[in-house]
Order: C-alpha cells, then sequence, then structure tokens
C-alpha cells in the first residue's frame, strides 16, 4: 500500500493539538533536542513545514523514527508550541496507514530490560500507545 | 415648564445628505417644552454660536438642544455658547445625529427617521435636567516623585526647575536607581556615572527639592490637587545632620561578609555601608541583619570610631505626613533573576552571569576594578557567549510576553565593549531577533558586527554544561539549520525587564492601574502616555514599560510638563455630574464602595430626619472631587439611593420613553 502524503496542516495541526502560529522562530527546540544530528529535518523545520503545509517530506523522513520523544522541546520552547507532538502526528498518520501499531502495549513487559532507562520505556509508551 | 430651543445642525453634507434636518426641526415643535426649532449649516461655526445665543435671548430659552456630531466634539464648545447667553452650561443637551446617525445610514429616510428619534430623547431629557454648579477644589503646590532613578530624578528636576517644591521617595538608601550601576550607555558609549551623578548633585542641591532616601510611601488619601501622603522613613542608624560622609565606620566595621547589592552580589560589603562612592546622600546605613551590635549586643566599633558623633543605634522608624498636588510615580524596575533557567545554569556556576552583573564586571568602580575577570577563578575570559530575550517574549509561566525592548542595544554594547578592550577574546551573541529601533541605534549594533568582528548568530540556546572549569554552550545555529557547541569561559544572559515588586501594592495605594505584567497603566496609550487614569497621578520612566535613558528622560519631562500645567492652576474646577446618595434611602450596604474605582465613597454616621423620627445612620458619602462619574455605583446600589447628577435615573428613563414612543 502506498503511503497518503496528501495531508494539511489542519489535519496535523488537529491531531497534535499545536499551533503552529505561535512559533517566533527561535529555534529553541533545535538547540535542545539530543537527537538532532540524527534527524534529516529537525524540530524547528517540523513546525515551520506544517505551517507551510509542507508535510510529505515529514512524513518520509528519518526524523519521526529518530525523535526520541524525550520532550525537551516541549520542555524549553519559550512559546508553548510543542514541536515533539507534531513529530508525535506525522509519525502517528504514517503508521496508522500502515494499518497497524508497531508495539502493543501488552507486548512491552516481556521486552523489558533491567538495564533500559525509565525514560525509554516513557517514550515507548508514549509512541506506541495509541 | 421649560423654554427649548432646538438647532439642527447639517455640517456641510455629512448629516444633511443622510438626514432631512428641515424635517428633524419640523418634528421636535410639537415636543414638551419646544418654543424653537430650526437648522443651521455649521452650529460650531462662529454664525451658529450667534444664532443661539440670540434665540435665547429673545426666546427666552431655559435650555438649549443642539442635534450635531458627538458631545466628544463640542459639547464644551455649546456649554461656552449657552452660558455666554446667561443660562447654565448644563442646561444644554447635544443629540449625536452624526457618527450615531448620518455616518451609519446609507438611507436618508431611515437616518431622518432615527435623528428625529434622538432629538426627542434630548428634549425629554433636558425637559429634567436642572442647573448644575461645578465646585472648586485648591491645588497644593507641591509634588511628590516616588523614585529616584534616573525617571525621577528628571522629573523632580524639572518641576523644581518651574518654582514647585518637589519631594523624592527613594526606598534605597541612595537615589540613581539602575543607571549608577550601568559602566557606559549605548549609542554613545559615554560613562553612565558622568552623565547621571551631576544631575544626583543637582537633585540634591536644588532648594526646591527634598529627598527622602531609605524611605518608603506608606498610605495615600485624598485625591487631584489635594493628596495626603505618609511617608516611612525607616532608621538607618546614623544621623544624617551630624555625618560628614567619611566613611572611616565602613573601613573599621568588622562585619564583612554581606553580598554587596550594588556589586550584584559579586562582592560583599560591610555591615555599615554606603552603596557607592557618589551616593546621594553620602550618609551610611547599618543593615542590621549584618551588624553584631544588633546581632549580639556587643561591637559597637563604627560608634567609637565616628568622630562626628554621628552613630545612633537607637533611632527610630519615623512617619512623616505631608500634603501634594500631584503624584508622580517612577518605580522603574528590575531584572529578571533567571533562577527558573535550569537550562543554563546560572544557579549552578558562576561564570554564568546576567548583563547587569556583568555591568559590573566592566566598571572601573566594580568588584573587579573594571578588569573582566570570571568571577569562579579571577581568569580572563577568552571566550564569552551573550544570550538574549532571556525571560522576555514567551509564552510558558518562567517567560514575560512582552520584548524588554532594550535587550538588544545593551548586549550590543556589552559585546562591543568587550572586543574593544580584549581584542581576543571572541565573542559569540544568540539572537532571535535584533531590534534596533532608534536614532544611531541600527549603526551601533552594524558597528558590533562590522567592526568588531562579534559574530551574531540566528537562533536560541538550548543548553549550557560545565565540563572541567568550562562551558559548553549547545545551541542552534538556524541559518545554516545546525545545532553546534561552543565552549565559552563566560555566558552573559539579557534577562527581562520586570517592573519593580512594589509595584502592585503601590498602584493599590494610588488607585492607579497597572497591567497584567504589572507594569502601570497610561490614561491613553497614545495620547495620555504620562497620566495614569487616576487623576493627579503621573507615570515617569520604565514603571510604565520598558525604556532606554533617552525614553526614559524625555518621558521623565513630559511627565513634568504635565505635573507643572497642574501645579500651576490656583483652583480646579470640578465635574459637576457627579454621584451622590440619597440618605434617607441608603441602608450602608457598602456596595456603592466596593464597585468605585476611584475610592470616591466613604461612610459616615449622620444624623438623618426621616419623617419626623430622628436617627443615627450609616450612610455613604461621595467625595465629589473624587468622583469620576461613571455611574458604576448607581447602577449597583440595590436600595435605589446613589444617583448621578445630570444623568439622573428619571433623566435616562425619560430618554428611553421616549425613543420607544
Ligand atoms: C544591563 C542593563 C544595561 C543597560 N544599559 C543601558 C544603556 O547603555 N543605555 C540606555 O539608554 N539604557 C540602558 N539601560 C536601561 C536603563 O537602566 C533604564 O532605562 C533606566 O534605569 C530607567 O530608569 P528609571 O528611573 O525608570 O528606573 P530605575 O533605574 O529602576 O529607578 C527606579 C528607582 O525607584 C526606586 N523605587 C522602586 N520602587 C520604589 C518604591 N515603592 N518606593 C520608593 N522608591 C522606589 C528604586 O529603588 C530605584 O532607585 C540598561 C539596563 C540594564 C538592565
Ligand atoms: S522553540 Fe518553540 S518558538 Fe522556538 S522555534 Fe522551536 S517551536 Fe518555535
Ligand atoms: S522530543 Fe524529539 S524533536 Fe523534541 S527534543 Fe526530543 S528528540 Fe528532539
Amino acid at each position: 500500500m502506498s503511503l497518503n502524503t496528501k495531508i494539511d496542516t489542519e489535519t496535523i495541526e488537529r491531531i497534535s493539538g499545536v499551533n503552529t502560529r505561535k512559533c517566533m522562530k527561535c529555534g529553541k527546540c533545535s538547540a535542545t533536542c539530543p537527537a538532532f544530528h540524527e534527524m534529516d529535518f529537525h524540530p524547528h523545520q517540523f513546525v515551520a513545514m506544517v505551517e507551510k503545509g509542507d508535510i510529505e517530506p515529514l512524513m518520509k523522513s528519518k526524523s519521526i523514527w529518530n525523535c526520541l520523544t524525550c520532550f525537551a522541546c516541549v520542555q524549553r520552547c519559550p512559546r508553548d508550541v510543542e514541536p515533539a507532538k507534531l513529530v508525535e502526528a506525522i509519525r502517528q498518520a504514517v503508521i496508522r496507514q500502515a494499518g497497524e501499531n508497531h508495539l502493543k502495549a501488552e507486548q512491552i513487559p516481556e521486552m523489558l530490560d533491567s538495564e533500559l532507562p525509565q525514560q525509554a520505556i516513557v517514550s515507548a509508551f508514549r509512541k506506541y500507545k495509541k | 415648564m421649560q423654554k427649548i430651543g432646538v438647532f439642527v445642525c447639517w455640517c456641510g453634507s455629512n448629516i444633511a445628505a443622510t438626514v432631512d434636518v428641515a424635517a428633524v426641526a419640523e418634528a421636535v415643535k410639537g415636543e414638551p417644552g419646544v418654543v424653537f426649532a430650526t437648522d443651521y449649516q455649521y452650529m460650531c461655526s462662529e454664525g451658529g454660536q450667534s444664532l443661539i445665543k440670540e434665540t435665547i435671548k429673545e426666546q427666552g430659552l431655559t435650555g438649549v438642544v443642539i442635534c450635531s456630531c458627538s458631545p466628544r466634539m463640542h459639547e464644551a464648545t455649546f456649554r461656552k455658547t449657552v452660558e455666554a447667553a446667561g443660562i447654565n452650561p448644563y442646561m444644554l443637551e447635544i443629540a449625536n445625529i452624526r457618527e450615531q446617525c448620518s455616518w451609519i445610514h446609507k438611507n436618508k429616510e431611515e437616518g431622518t427617521e432615527k435623528a428625529i428619534i434622538l432629538a426627542k430623547a434630548a428634549v425629554a431629557k433636558l425637559n429634567l435636567n436642572t442647573p448644575l454648579i461645578a465646585g472648586e477644589s485648591r491645588v497644593v503646590k507641591r509634588a511628590l516623585v516616588i523614585g529616584g532613578g534616573i525617571a525621577g530624578i528628571q522629573t523632580a528636576l524639572d518641576i523644581a526647575e518651574a518654582g514647585y517644591e518637589v519631594d523624592i521617595v527613594e526606598k534605597q538608601p541612595t537615589i540613581g536607581g539602575k543607571m549608577t550601576q550601568i559602566d557606559k550607555t549605548f549609542p554613545t558609549l559615554d560613562c553612565a556615572a558622568c552623565i547621571l551623578t551631576p544631575k544626583m548633585v543637582d537633585a540634591a542641591q536644588s532648594e526646591k527639592i527634598n529627598i527622602y532616601s531609605y524611605s518608603e510611601v506608606e498610605k495615600v488619601s485624598g485625591f487631584v490637587g489635594n493628596f495626603s501622603v505618609t511617608i516611612k522613613k525607616k532608621p538607618r542608624y546614623v544621623n544624617s545632620d551630624l555625618c560628614t560622609g567619611c566613611g572611616a565606620c565602613m573601613e573599621k566595621c568588622p562585619s564583612k561578609k554581606t553580598p554587596n547589592e550594588f556589586n550584584m552580589g559579586l562582592d560583599n560589603r560591610t555591615a555599615i555601608y554606603i552603596p557607592f562612592a557618589q551616593a546621594i546622600p553620602k550618609v551610611p546605613v547599618i543593615d542590621t541583619a549584618a551588624c553584631l551590635h544588633f546581632k549580639t549586643g556587643k561591637c559597637g566599633i563604627c560608634q567609637k570610631t565616628c568622630s562626628a558623633n554621628a552613630i545612633d543605634f537607637d533611632q527610630k522608624e519615623e512617619l512623616i505626613t505631608k500634603e501634594y498636588g500631584a503624584i508622580v510615580v517612577a518605580t522603574g524596575f528590575n531584572p529578571l533573576k533567571p533562577t527558573k533557567f535550569d537550562e543554563y545554569q546560572y544557579n549552578q556556576c558562576a561564570d554564568v552571569v546576567t548583563s547587569l552583573e556583568f555591568e559590573r564586571l566592566m566598571n572601573a568602580a566594580g568588584p573587579t576594578k573594571g578588569v573582566l575577570l570570571r568571577p569562579s577563578d579571577q581568569s580572563h575570559p577568552k571566550k564569552i557567549v551573550f544570550v538574549q530575550c532571556v525571560g522576555s517574549r514567551g509564552q510558558s509561566c518562567r517567560d514575560h510576553s512582552y520584548c524588554s525592548k532594550i535587550c538588544c542595544m545593551y548586549t550590543a554594547k556589552h559585546a562591543m565593549l568587550v572586543r574593544d578592550k580584549y581584542p581576543d577574546t571572541d565573542v559569540t551573541v544568540f539572537y532571535i531577533d535584533v531590534r534596533t529601533p532608534g536614532k544611531n541605534f541600527d549603526e551601533f549594533y552594524r558597528r558590533a558586527v562590522e567592526e568588531y568582528g562579534v559574530h551574531y548568530i540566528k537562533g536560541m540556546v538550548g543548553k549550557v554544561e560545565q565540563v572541567d572549569g568550562s562551558l559548553k554552550v549547545q545551541a542552534s545555529d538556524l541559518l545554516s539549520n545546525d545545532q553546534m557547541v561552543l565552549d565559552a569561559d563566560m555566558v552573559v544572559l539579557a534577562t527581562a525587564v520586570e517592573p519593580d515588586p512594589t509595584a502592585k501594592s503601590l498602584a493599590t495605594m494610588l488607585t492607579a492601574s497597572i497591567d497584567t505584567n504589572n507594569f502601570f497603566t497610561e490614561a491613553h496609550p497614545k495620547l495620555r502616555p504620562v497620566e495614569s487614569p487616576t487623576a493627579g497621578v503621573y507615570l515617569s520612566g520604565v514603571c510604565q514599560g520598558p525604556k532606554d535613558i533617552p525614553e526614559t528622560v524625555a518621558q521623565g519631562s513630559a511627565c513634568a510638563a504635565k505635573v507643572i500645567g497642574l501645579l500651576a492652576k490656583d483652583k480646579l474646577l470640578s465635574n459637576p455630574c457627579v454621584a451622590h446618595s440619597d440618605e434617607l434611602l441608603c441602608n450602608g450596604c457598602s456596595t456603592c464602595a466596593n464597585v468605585c474605582a476611584y475610592g470616591a465613597i466613604d461612610y459616615v454616621d449622620k444624623e438623618v430626619n426621616d419623617h419626623g423620627k430622628r436617627e443615627v445612620r450609616h450612610i455613604a458619602v461621595v467625595n465629589e472631587a473624587v468622583c469620576q462619574g461613571c455611574g458604576a455605583c448607581t447602577v449597583t446600589c440595590p436600595s435605589g439611593a446613589m444617583d448621578l447628577k445630570g444623568f439622573a435615573n428619571r433623566q435616562i428613563m425619560a430618554e428611553v420613553d421616549a425613543i420607544c414612543k
């Protein structure tokens, strides 16, 4: 099944609850992001590109899989834009079309590893819970 | 019975094109009391006004209705006209048939119909008008300035120059405000002390200016022209009349470990101290929290040292009550302390400083004698990173929503001064936008970049980390879409301007208003920028909103001009359209006092004669000089005791009836 990339700004804003027009283009999100160098599009670009309706490249990006869902960008954004929620929304838009969730909540306990940081578990739930 | 004349204005074609003015005049002729009605091209012109005056005399009119533009435009004009012809100015009513009729209608029939209704309503109201006489109150020819920063000093100097007395109340031991802590000033880079201290001295030496330093305003009552203010003089424990300012006490004081506020805590001071050498007054203060005498009852070395015998451990707080005609608020600001911004490590790392701390580190009278040294190890920083907009322009709970306005310029100044003094230092500024509106301001910033080689990078700093005694700054470089990590020896945070924390309580005391950020609000954002909405209270400097020194001084002088305009009057005429309570109806519930935004309502226990029954009742009394005639109390009063002169409930109802007929 091919990916439907005809998703507009309104849809992504609705799924994520983010108002991209609140962004003042300061780049603090990308300044904070620990996964920055693993990404082809950076948090501030998610905000700017969703605002412009340039969503297809984001759906095909590496970034949506490399974002740690650490929420550092959400925490630091001075204008409460919450870029990670956009990353999440686009990731969801892709996952849902793939037909199935990558992971079910029930599967997680058996995969638990005592070495796994708490944060990663919480992130996994955030990423796959829907 | 009134004898009313109605004059319908054409206002050229402004009214006449949409309203049949002759029909309006004709239509009101049958209304109660109307003995004359006509139309005329321009009522406000010389000819129009003569027509009104002549008709008043010829017809023996007792009241006049003018159907014209908004009363905001010409009510005052026409009041004078009718007064000149011998009738009370409040026996005039204006029916607004321009802004509220001709300008908003296209259809002439509809416009005419509405104009007739408005004219009839005005006639109905005028039938119930009574002559009103404006009260008079005296003006105390002295002003109070609260806050002795550059704003307060400038305002006080200008008022004194015009020959009026001014008192400055300053809560710190010295006047001067934040400007005393600044090193050099943009955009000319002249030294702040060199331009400020002469003004401080002028203020101290002026015969008309009286400085209450180390003092606060405790209580305010009264109204424009007649304020009564209680000032609390905190004890200095040093007799100002005897002290010579020699400073011997400070040298001998054994308690030397209190963070020095003047140097932003970057060094220590003694328990008895003068904030800085040019302080005014140059009289020390004893900090009782640090003083060994106050803590242990021992020591007293300063007392033994002082050859002038000025130390007085028994000094008490003093309350002084004085009268003033005008009050100026000049309480200024404080830079935000970035303790909640963990990402910048301000709490953890001594080499992360605020811009005002940086001013002290560059200042010859500062803790390092003007040599730029890192607070942690006193070494020369070779790489400095500046971060702009810390706590400004945000929406999160840590930020203020506004732009602090001065940080772009002072950051450019800091960067430039460092590069000038220490050319081997690498300086980087992280910015979101560089905002430099102002004369020679953008040129100044461009010089920092082009001539002084300061690196400006568009992007915010995400985090600062301490690694082996040095700092790692992780930031965005948005123009190259990169995340960079920079080594730095020092990080300087340009933190937001915040109103002084006393602003809120002071505003309550003065019944002046503040906005959601606690900046004082002006009476009109464009046309009355230095007056507060409360008559007789004026605003000077940063207490009204972020400003640099040139703007502060301009505003301080503008404020003085307004104060002088008030003090030059011998008497004030008050608006007679004020509220009053009917003592027989008032039940003393105090609902009206709670809604009055101006504090105009008091309660008295008064003997009243209620149809032969004499008894003492608790009743509302309106202070007519304070009342602004807004009418909030009249609609709140549950017993219908409050009414507004000139806009009585019966008059309003008569208008409504006329409209609904
Ligand atoms: C780091 C930094 C650098 C700057 N550099 C420059 C520059 O180079 N050029 C420039 O033009 N501007 C500069 N400024 C701006 C400048 O400091 C202000 O414009 C100026 O100080 C405003 O003066 P003010 O009198 O309104 O306020 P303030 O200087 O804050 O004075 C207010 C005074 O009121 C007193 N006060 C407060 N509340 C009360 C109260 N309730 N009762 C009695 N007294 C009270 C305070 O103690 C203080 O003395 C800089 C500001 C900062 C923070
Ligand atoms: S931190 Fe917030 S305001 Fe700044 S660029 Fe990112 S989303 Fe926009
Ligand atoms: S949530 Fe994702 S985009 Fe935001 S900072 Fe963390 S890794 Fe980067």
